[in-house]
């Protein structure tokens, strides 16, 4: 399966009266977006704002995120099983908007959804600070249930982000990358002395506001399956979730996944990047047992030497990740896990729920209880009072000065466990 | 800024006193630099001094933890210094956990920078890595010179007060303390490169060494349970009255093997615990509350068991270094395989 990805770097975003794409500026006709996402029942009301690097705004309590693309050849649509029919993405040509997003925000869903500042000592722990960010604001009708509410904002944040991306599908790429994995047989035969390696990943699905969706399938109800990694760059995974901020994957991880990137960079050269192996992150012991049995099988059955598994959310799901390197390394496949740390706030406890001596490479986001002051901001979108209720603050978190103290977890992405930040930690 | 003002304390033995006879030697502090204060002195290079040496026996200190520790205390702060310094203790063990526990005392109650130093399997490691700084050194004094030159770099840094880096950095145990940092590269690229070598069979390292989860899987259970020699092991710290062995209130060292033929109850005549971390007011009224010899004798009796092993085994679980245990255990459990005891109640507190 060949993807080609067309960049559209994305300089600047504004307003204007006709939604398009000019020299690298993104206009946006602010009333018809609005329209849009106005046409589903359960939003009250919509605004839509405009956060730019470098500029004094806090945006909270952020939900997703997503990265604007549209296809422009090929089968399908973006967000298959979503927003466009189920289709087989992946092939074809896709063009992404680059340097920007939609940002999902309102009155809160669930309390797990974060903090994005656009400037000062917060910015340096979101990706997304880096960004043109189109900020939708969705206020849900009175009485909404809070499923109904995150599911009403998720589809308003794919709607929007495919709305953009249109604007995208007549203009030839500033730069274009082509992805591109054989099937498998086809694929060692072009690699016979590289060492087979497939990516694992864990998807969040312990529900009650913690789903993943792939093709619109809840990935609770997924055995673990095989996955072409251009599939995942056409949003067949998305985020539908409200774990914790700091290593929630939104759809914006997901679209632009750096385990898969990061594998690809090294393909042909030091391995054979076969694919991916997506399983999920479900709460009951037997659902636990038989998703990490699958998975090794699965690799074991497509022949691998090697795979890198990563994790989404903390606690939980630590179970089974140590579940699936456990059982990989069993099966004699070597493993590196991506995860991160809640060590304390003093960063003294043990850092997972669960350990084993077979995960001895382990690559880590960062501990996600470090305590961090963020100072006020010029400008607030959003609703900043939940500070003190999200993940990551406490009572009296924000301060009469608009200044914050909470911990990292707050801060959306900030300990991201695909790997998308620089973030590590040591022991001391 | 003048010269770091250090006070160093060491024992007996390295202050020339004598060995394990003098080792009830009471505190006492001189304005000089003694044994091995020379070589850290040296060192120093001009940049800090030895004001005062606190000299200390070993066993006076365990045996009287809480009054050796105010005394000394007393007298570190009489010299305001910048830093503190015990030791090196190497492998000596008493020494080693009267080393780290002033360390603990001086950098926590009187708020001054302090370090140790100290052999990996020293006890006073495990029982105050996570709180102090503690140098590595060799098992023996043999090591003085090494020690020293590793010692020397963190107290001048501690003394300053400048940051501390890693434990590779810096030569200290690491404490299990988690911190932040940015690395060069993103994770997914560390990730993909860990996984390049670990596949070649290159050396690779792990960002979160796994804690050692030493998992035991239980044996099957016990055919008939009325025909067993049932033996008790406990680290509940129950000993024959007066505590004959003097195992250690805490941090033990040993364990005792103790005869209980003809007793078919323990009481607070006979038996006691000395175990330091918990409120022994309970388990020295009734002892079997801790070790159920009275209702093993019982169950022996009425043909439910087969017999209680004629000896019971007991150490103090208070702080003792898993080191320590390992090692009382694979002892013990050698001991009982010979005896012909099929299953043991492992009691703790």
């Amino acid at each position: 399966m060949r993807l080609e990805l067309g960049k559209i770097f994305i300089k600047d975003v504004q307003f204007g009266s006709e939604t398009k794409i000019e020299d690298g500026v993104l206009y946006v006709n602010k009333e018809e977006l609005i329209a849009l996402i106005r046409e589903d029942e359960h939003l009250k009301e919509v605004d839509v704002e405009i956060a730019r690097p470098g500029e004094s705004i806090r945006i909270t309590p952020v939900k997703d995120v997503i990265e604007p693309r549209v296809k422009v050849e090929g089968p399908g649509g973006i967000f298959p099983g979503m927003i466009s029919k189920v289709d087989t993405v992946g092939t074809g040509k896709t063009n992404a908007l680059k340097g920007c997003a939609v940002v999902t925000t309102g009155k809160i869903v669930g309390f797990q959804e974060g903090i994005i500042d656009m400037t000062g000592p917060g910015a340096e722990y979101t990706p997304f600070s880096k960004l043109n960010n189109i900020v939708l604001i969705c206020e849900p009708v009175d009485g909404l249930k809070p499923h109904d509410h995150e599911r009403a904002v998720r589809f308003a944040g794919f709607k929007a982000a495919a709305y953009l991306g249109n604007a995208a599908k007549d203009i030839t790429p500033d730069e274009v990358v082509a992805y591109e994995t054989l099937p498998l047989l086809e694929s060692v035969k072009a690699y016979p002395d590289l060492p087979r390696v497939a990516y694992v990943q864990m998807l969040q699905s312990q529900g009650l506001l913690h789903d993943t969706y792939v093709y619109g399938v809840d990935a609770k109800q997924i055995l673990p399956t095989f996955i072409y990694p251009t599939e995942i760059m056409d949003g067949a995974i998305v985020s539908g979730n409200c774990v914790s901020a700091c290593d929630k994957n939104t759809t914006y991880h997901h679209l632009n996944n750096p385990v898969v990137e990061d594998l690809f960079a090294r393909h042909g050269k030091d391995l054979n990047f076969v694919g991916v192996v997506i399983t999920n992150e479900n709460v009951y012991l037997a659902d636990k047992e038989r998703s990490s049995n699958w998975t090794a099988k699965l690799v074991e059955y497509l022949g691998l030497d090697g795979v890198i598994i990563s994790q989404e959310g903390f606690g939980n799901p630590d179970t089974d990740l140590i579940m699936n390197c456990k059982k990989i390394e069993q099966k004699g496949i070597k493993t590196v896990i991506i995860t991160d740390e809640y060590a304390g706030r003093d960063g003294a406890s043990q850092s997972l729920a669960d350990a084993d001596p077979l995960a001895n490479a382990t690559v880590t986001g960062g501990n996600a209880n470090e305590v961090i002051e963020l100072p006020p901001m010029d400008k607030v979108i959003g609703h900043i009072e939940v500070v003190n209720v999200i993940a990551g603050g406490s009572d009296g978190s924000l301060r009469e000065d608009g200044s914050i103290v909470v911990e990292i977890q707050a801060i959306t992405g900030a300990t991201n466990e695909l790997g998308f930040n620089k973030m590590s930690a040591k022991g001391y | 800024m003048g010269k770091i003002k250090v006070v160093h304390y060491i024992n007996q033995f390295f202050a020339g006193i004598g060995g394990e006879e003098k080792a009830d030697h009471k505190p006492e502090v001189r304005e000089e630099i003694v044994g091995p204060g020379m070589a850290l002195n040296a060192q120093f290079k001009g940049e800090a001094e030895i004001v005062a040496t606190v000299i200390c026996g070993d066993s006076y200190f365990n045996e009287n933890i809480e009054e050796a520790k105010a005394e000394i205390l007393d007298m570190v702060k009489k010299y305001n210094p910048d830093l503190f310094i015990a030791g090196p203790a190497f492998n000596a063990g008493r020494y080693g956990v009267a080393c780290a526990t002033i360390t603990d005392a001086v950098q926590n109650e009187l708020g001054i920078p302090a370090l140790t130093a100290m052999y990996e399997e020293n006890p006073g490691v495990d029982m105050f890595r996570k709180s102090i700084y503690i140098v590595p050194t060799k098992n023996s004094a043999a090591g003085m010179r090494d020690a020293v030159k590793k010692m020397v770099p963190l107290a001048l840094k501690l003394g300053k007060g400048e940051e501390i880096g890693s434990p590779q950095e810096e030569n200290y145990f690491p404490r299990g303390i988690r911190k932040n940092y940015f690395a060069e590269k993103r994770g997914s690229e560390r990730a993909v490169e860990m996984l390049i070598k670990k596949l070649k069979g290159e050396e690779f390292e792990t960002e979160y060494p796994m804690p050692d989860f030493d998992r035991v899987k239980p044996n099957p259970a016990v055919k008939d349970i009325t025909k067993a020699t049932i033996a008790i092991v406990t680290s509940g710290g129950i000993v024959p009255k007066g505590n004959p062995d003097h195992i250690e209130s805490s941090s033990a060292s040993k364990y005792g093997k103790y005869d209980i033929d003809g007793f078919n109850d323990l009481t607070e005549d006979d038996h006691q615990t000395a175990h330091g971390g918990y409120d022994p007011v309970y388990a020295n009224n009734d002892p079997d509350r801790v070790i159920p010899v009275d209702i093993l004798r019982e169950m022996e009796k009425e043909g439910k068991i087969g017999k209680l092993h004629r000896y019971f085994y007991t150490t103090v679980g208070n702080g003792t270094a898993v080191a320590s245990a390992k090692k009382f255990a694979a002892e013990i459990a050698k001991e009982l395989v010979a005896d012909g005891v099929d299953a043991v109640i492992l009691t703790s507190t």
